[in-house]
């Protein structure tokens, strides 16, 4: 309870924060754009492949609803911890937060929340256009997969959250920690569903995949946006549960260990 | 026992050393080499619950490294700090909610918004309810004068009104050890006393232990009946400020002004001669020696006025520091 009083006022002057800064943040949302190029792409490999009789999976349509469900997913489930972290730790700003009783943890949590909340709308506005310029990218309206696709995003955002949480941890150690989180990127790129959706790979990397946190963190969240139940929800979710408490843990230890080194390296 | 009880207190700092060039550069890649630098060494004081103790030194001397150790944001590398029964570096949340840290160069308030938004959050980690938030805040923006400027973005705040601000945020939880490192940081003289008032004003009125280091005399002289002299990390002075004049400067200034031109070869067996214009001349006379020494000048000399004054305690302070001089000058 006392929790989440707590997170309710950080994030809702953190929200404040975010309206500072309006321009920035529609040029943020524009910079995710990538995803339209690749729905532009496969819309047009998909009508090539619809044209020749073999190519029975092809479906236009089903590339536009995937690609706009991936810039969903991407806008919000962006991170950016790891630099905050790194920033507070080079210049000894994370020393004031460790004064108050509260772990920095949700402090930054809840930054990207409140963050989150000042996007919305334009997110939603930016979504509406693309559904009457690109007709057959418009979700299928069924109101009971809301919910489901809905906590599959919020646990999208959680995991990727809690990875980078991580990987910044390592600032305690080094002064570059994103760029082994840069790394991390790379494998984001190819196994997340990001380029091109996850049933499209070949057996053998999808199967490696779905044991990866991966897919989690976009193919899944978007197929069950665009209105697919992907095959396999169910261990997908257990996989992804165990991936975020195994983060989870590894975060905890990382900070206990990274603290003890910030303390005695100066603070 | 003592509120603050430090003993045998040390830290010591493990730097990587490295020579410019490439080749160092790619030796340092491989074999690193480190150097300990001391930076508070061997210390031990005892502070009494309402105490207000100045912490003084030059920069680098272990007065932040000292404050931070007490805080628990650094790990002692020997001895051991006790704060109110607690072990600061352990930072249990019944330590962090009776103790504040202030820096006069790091700032917490949120640059865009305005101080309520940051107080709110302050309340809320704290858990104050907001009735109570909200009637601490209006009693200390009260005492600090900042009236409405709560509503103000911290970032059209004037120097002194931030500063006022942050040490609002900083004792909204209102904590009853105050460290304060640099609070007038920057601050003009005006801006300077409104803080002194005020922190003396706040020690009074929810009987706070303040431990508090200051660049300026003004601040120690004003806020301070006790002194803590640290330099090159160790501890070197623990008394009252007039202590630190017997113990380092047990010598007082003469200004004669004279009926005729003064000589300095005439006057310099009384003392040491520090200055000789036209008819004024200024001597350096140790105290034990003060009363006989003036008897004979007035006898010597035709004397048309002369006054008889301590030295500056920043005079001082930065003969010690200067020259790492502990001991009283010959």
């Amino acid at each position: 309870m006392r929790l989440l009083r707590q997170l309710r006022i950080l994030t809702g002057v953190q929200y404040a924060y975010m309206l500072e800064y309006r321009a920035e943040l529609y040029l943020w949302v524009l910079s995710g754009v990538m995803p339209f190029f690749l729905m532009g792409l496969w819309m047009e490999a998909g009508r090539l492949a619809a044209a020749a009789p073999a190519a029975a999976l092809a479906d236009p349509a089903r590339f536009a609803r995937y690609f706009l469900a991936v810039f969903l997913v991407r806008q919000i489930t962006l991170v950016w911890v790891i630099y905050d972290v790194e920033d507070d730790v080079v210049k000894g700003r994370l020393s004031p937060q460790l004064l108050q009783p509260l772990n920095p943890f949700w402090r930054y949590l809840a930054s990207h929340l409140g963050e989150r909340l000042a996007r919305l709308p334009f997110l939603a506005i930016l979504t509406l256009g693309v559904f009457w310029l690109v007709p057959t990218s418009r979700f299928p309206w069924e109101p009971a997969r809301l919910p489901v696709a809905a906590a599959m995003l919020a646990a999208a955002f959680l995991l990727r959250f809690v990875m980078q949480y991580c990987f910044a941890m390592l600032a305690f150690w080094t002064e570059r920690a994103n760029a082994i989180d840069d790394l991390s990127f790379l494998l984001y790129l190819f196994l997340s569903g990001f380029l091109a959706p996850l049933d499209l790979f070949p057996a053998t990397v999808r199967e490696f995949a779905t044991w990866t946190p991966f897919p989690y963190l976009v193919y899944l969240p978007a197929e069950l946006l665009a209105g697919a139940i992907p095959p396999g929800l169910g261990r997908g979710c257990l996989v992804m549960a165990a991936w975020l408490a195994l983060f989870t843990a590894l975060a905890l230890l990382l900070w206990r260990r990274g603290l003890r080194r910030y303390s005695a390296m100066g603070a | 026992m003592p509120l603050i009880q430090v003993d045998h207190l040390s830290k010591t700092y493990r730097t990587a050393i490295k020579a410019p060039g490439w080749r160092n550069t790619l030796r340092h890649f491989f074999r690193r080499t480190w150097r300990d630098v001391p930076a508070v060494r061997d210390v031990s004081f005892a502070i009494e619950s309402g105490e207000i103790v100045g912490f003084l030194g030059p920069n680098g001397a272990g007065k932040t490294t000292t404050l931070k150790m007490l805080t628990g944001l650094l790990f002692p590398t020997a001895g051991t700090a006790q704060v109110a029964g607690f072990t600061p570096f352990r930072r249990q949340h019944g330590f962090l909610r009776r103790i504040t840290l202030v820096m006069g160069q790091k700032q917490q308030l949120i640059w865009d918004l305005p101080t309520l938004d940051s107080l709110r959050i302050n309340a809320a980690i704290y858990e104050l309810a907001e009735p109570e938030a909200a009637r601490r805040t209006a009693e200390l923006a009260e005492l600090l004068g900042l009236g409405d400027k709560l509503k103000v973005p911290v970032r059209k705040l004037s120097l002194g009104e931030r500063m006022k601000a942050e040490l609002l945020a900083a004792l909204l939880h209102r904590p009853d050890i105050l460290f304060l490192d640099e609070p007038t940081l920057g601050l003009d003289v005006n801006a300077q006393a409104a803080v002194r008032d005020f922190l003396r004003a706040y020690n009074r009125q929810y009987g706070a232990t303040i431990l508090l280091t200051s660049h300026y005399m003004a601040d120690i002289q004003a806020l301070c009946p006790r002194v803590l002299l640290i330099h090159e990390g160790a501890l070197c002075y623990d008394g009252s400020l007039d202590g630190i004049r017997r113990r380092f400067a047990p010598w007082r200034e003469v200004k004669l002004e004279l009926e005729h031109e003064a000589v300095a070869a005439e006057l310099r067996p009384y003392g040491e001669l520090s200055r000789v214009e036209g008819r004024t001349a200024e001597l350096i006379v140790r105290r034990e020696a003060l009363t006989e020494t003036v008897t004979r000048l007035l006898e010597a000399f035709a004397i048309r006025d002369f006054t008889i004054t301590d030295p500056a305690l920043e005079t001082i302070l930065a003969r010690i520091f200067a020259d790492g001089s502990l001991n009283p000058p010959k």
